[in-house]
């Protein structure tokens, strides 16, 4: 099974790939250049593994949440080159790509991870391990004020992502102090593990059917 | 060559395949008129929103109802600027990468040399060098235009945009929007006698327009009369004249200073009937030729930005994988 991986919904810019069992991986911290970079990571990547697009078997996205015009054009990318490709798109959320790199940096069986969504608000989502070593959402992600984050049971909980920066002393008198990671971001090849699982259980859809998943829908300043 | 074209710069999902060998388009579109009118103006995260719902669809329709495979299709060009930043991105991701998928060439379209070179996707297109008048939601130019890429800027509006001027005046009548077409079909009951409203920046030389001035003409008369279907059809029909006629002494001083013979007309706003009737009416007294994209070319439409995309690839031009949009994206930089 051949896969590749991408994730543009935060400053950082990845993508991953993954070739009958190898890993390779690239990312950069690139505040609004994510259209100029991801296409020719993608296209080293393959290069690299001496893979050709059309052996691709799945193209798996960072779906979101996070920021908007971000979560576009990693669907974008990912809708023309599955379709270019007549391949199937494999969605998977940012929230647990984060949660699923704390599992694997840092060991963590029960993470909260919180994506800073401006306007006072965050990105928050609960994820636990399970026996296959990936990362489960608990409960649902939502976008709400800090003062509103909650985890979904006790147990010993910690942290990640970039909310847990903005916000930091509110998340920790909301849900309690906890280890934390603030400078970690949705990694394509954190993502690789949930991908392939996904791929294998057919959690996969057409390239005009995969879309950013927004959370924040009242977009219109009135 | 067959190129596929993507127009996402504003309102409007545009696609499609441009055939150089039947000097041929077939074009599909979809409109977010409707999504945006509650709010009176386009809301650009709305309307990124909408395009990446609708673009891969419409692309995977066009190809269907053509009988065409991915393989028949030679390059793909789509619309890099100027417009609204994220919804440029839409059209750009999706249009390079499939682009990179196919192992064809891309390249990014500016949208309003997409507009310019409409005409020549009709039976007698003009041919090189012409004066060229774009006029359309957010542009009002005179330009020279030597060959393609070879742009001289003669003036333009220091203000609104005709077509937006059509749009603020409709809004303060109470008109629907896009203003244009409600204009015109209101100023057909309108009594010509009634009004005669200011032609901006006529009285003075040189070829930039402004029409913030005439809205607000617009404005007071409406204010100070009786506000009844009359006045208004009075009215619409008074700004239209107005408007058009100042683009018609626009146009003859810039056809008498290049000394060219010949005009191009083209953006949303080219679409106005009246505007060709006094065009018509200029190239009889001039012994100039007038030439105009058919009424569905006037406004955004993926068939302009095929064609300009094709005539790009042809002359060897194309983007490399790192693409970018140009939200702001003065067209005499092109080459
Ligand atoms: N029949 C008409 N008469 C006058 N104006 C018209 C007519 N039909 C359309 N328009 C105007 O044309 C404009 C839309 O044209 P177009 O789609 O070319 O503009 P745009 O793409 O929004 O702007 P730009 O091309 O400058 O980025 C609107 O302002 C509309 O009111
Ligand atoms: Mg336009």
């Amino acid at each position: 099974m051949n896969l590749l991986a991408l994730d543009t919904s935060t400053e950082v810019c990845s993508c991953a790939l993954y070739v009958s069992g190898e890993a390779s991986s690239q990312h950069e911290i690139a505040p609004r250049q994510h259209a100029e970079l991801i296409l020719p990571m993608i296209n080293n990547l393959l290069a690299e593994a001496s893979l050709s697009p059309k052996q691709l078997d799945g193209i798996a996205f960072g779906k979101g949440p996070g920021s908007f015009t971000g979560l576009r054009i990693a669907c974008g990318v990912v809708q023309g080159i599955a379709f270019g490709l007549d391949r199937p798109i494999i969605p998977i959320s940012s929230l647990a790509t984060l949660a699923q790199l704390a599992y694997i940096e840092f060991e963590w069986p029960h993470v909260a991870a919180a994506i800073d969504a401006r306007m006072q608000e965050v990105y928050w989502g609960c994820y636990a391990l399970d026996e296959n070593h990936l990362m489960q959402l608990q409960e649902r992600e939502q976008v709400c004020k800090p003062q509103a984050a909650m985890l979904p049971f006790s147990a010993t909980w910690a942290g990640i992502g970039s909310g847990w920066q903005t916000y930091h002393e509110i998340l920790s008198t909301t849900v309690g102090n906890m280890p934390i990671q603030q400078e970690k971001y949705p990694l394509a090849s954190a993502m690789l593990p949930l991908a392939i699982d996904a791929f294998e259980k057919g959690q996969i859809v057409a390239p005009e059917n995969a879309l950013p998943t927004y959370l924040r829908n009242n977009v219109v300043q009135v | 060559m067959r190129v596929l074209g993507i127009e996402t710069s504003c309102d409007e999902t545009g696609v499609a395949i441009y055939d150089s060998a039947q000097n041929s388009v077939t074009h599909l579109l979809h409109s977010q008129i409707e999504l945006h009118a509650k709010y009176g103006g386009v809301v650009p995260e709305l309307a990124s929103r909408d395009h990446i719902q609708k673009l891969l669809p419409l692309i995977k329709n066009l190809l269907v109802d053509n009988g065409l495979t991915p393989r028949e299709i030679g390059g793909i060009a789509y619309t890099a600027g100027p417009g609204l930043v994220g919804a440029l991105l839409v059209g750009s991701a999706i249009g390079r990468s499939l682009a990179w998928a196919w192992q064809v060439p891309a390249i990014g379209v500016h949208h309003m040399e997409g507009h310019l070179l409409a005409p020549m996707l009709e039976p007698f297109p003009p041919s090189f060098p012409f004066v060229a008048l774009l006029v359309s939601g957010g542009h009002t130019q005179l330009v020279q235009v030597d060959t393609i890429g070879k742009y001289t800027m003669l003036g333009e509006s220091i203000d609104d945009a005709a077509g937006e001027a059509f749009d603020k005046v409709a809004k303060l009548l109470g008109l629907g929007y896009p203003g244009g077409p409600a204009i015109s079909k209101l100023a057909q009951q309108g009594n010509p006698d009634r009004f005669i409203f200011p032609r901006p920046m006529t009285q003075r030389p040189g070829l930039d327009f402004s029409f913030s001035g005439l809205k607000t003409y617009v404005l007071n008369t409406w204010k100070t009369h009786v506000q009844d279907e009359q006045t208004r059809a009075d009215i619409a029909y008074a700004f239209e004249e107005a408007a058009i006629d100042t683009l018609m002494i626009k146009c003859r001083r810039a056809l008498k200073q290049t000394q060219l013979k010949c005009l191009v007309i083209a953006g949303g706003v080219s679409a106005n009937q009246r505007l060709r009737q006094h065009l018509t009416q200029l190239a009889n007294e001039l012994h100039v030729e007038v030439y105009y994209p058919r009424p569905e070319f006037c406004t955004d439409n993926g068939a302009m930005i095929a064609y300009a995309g094709y005539v790009r690839l042809k002359a060897g031009q194309s983007e490399a994988l790192n693409f970018s949009v140009h939200p702001r994206w003065n067209m005499s930089l092109l080459s």
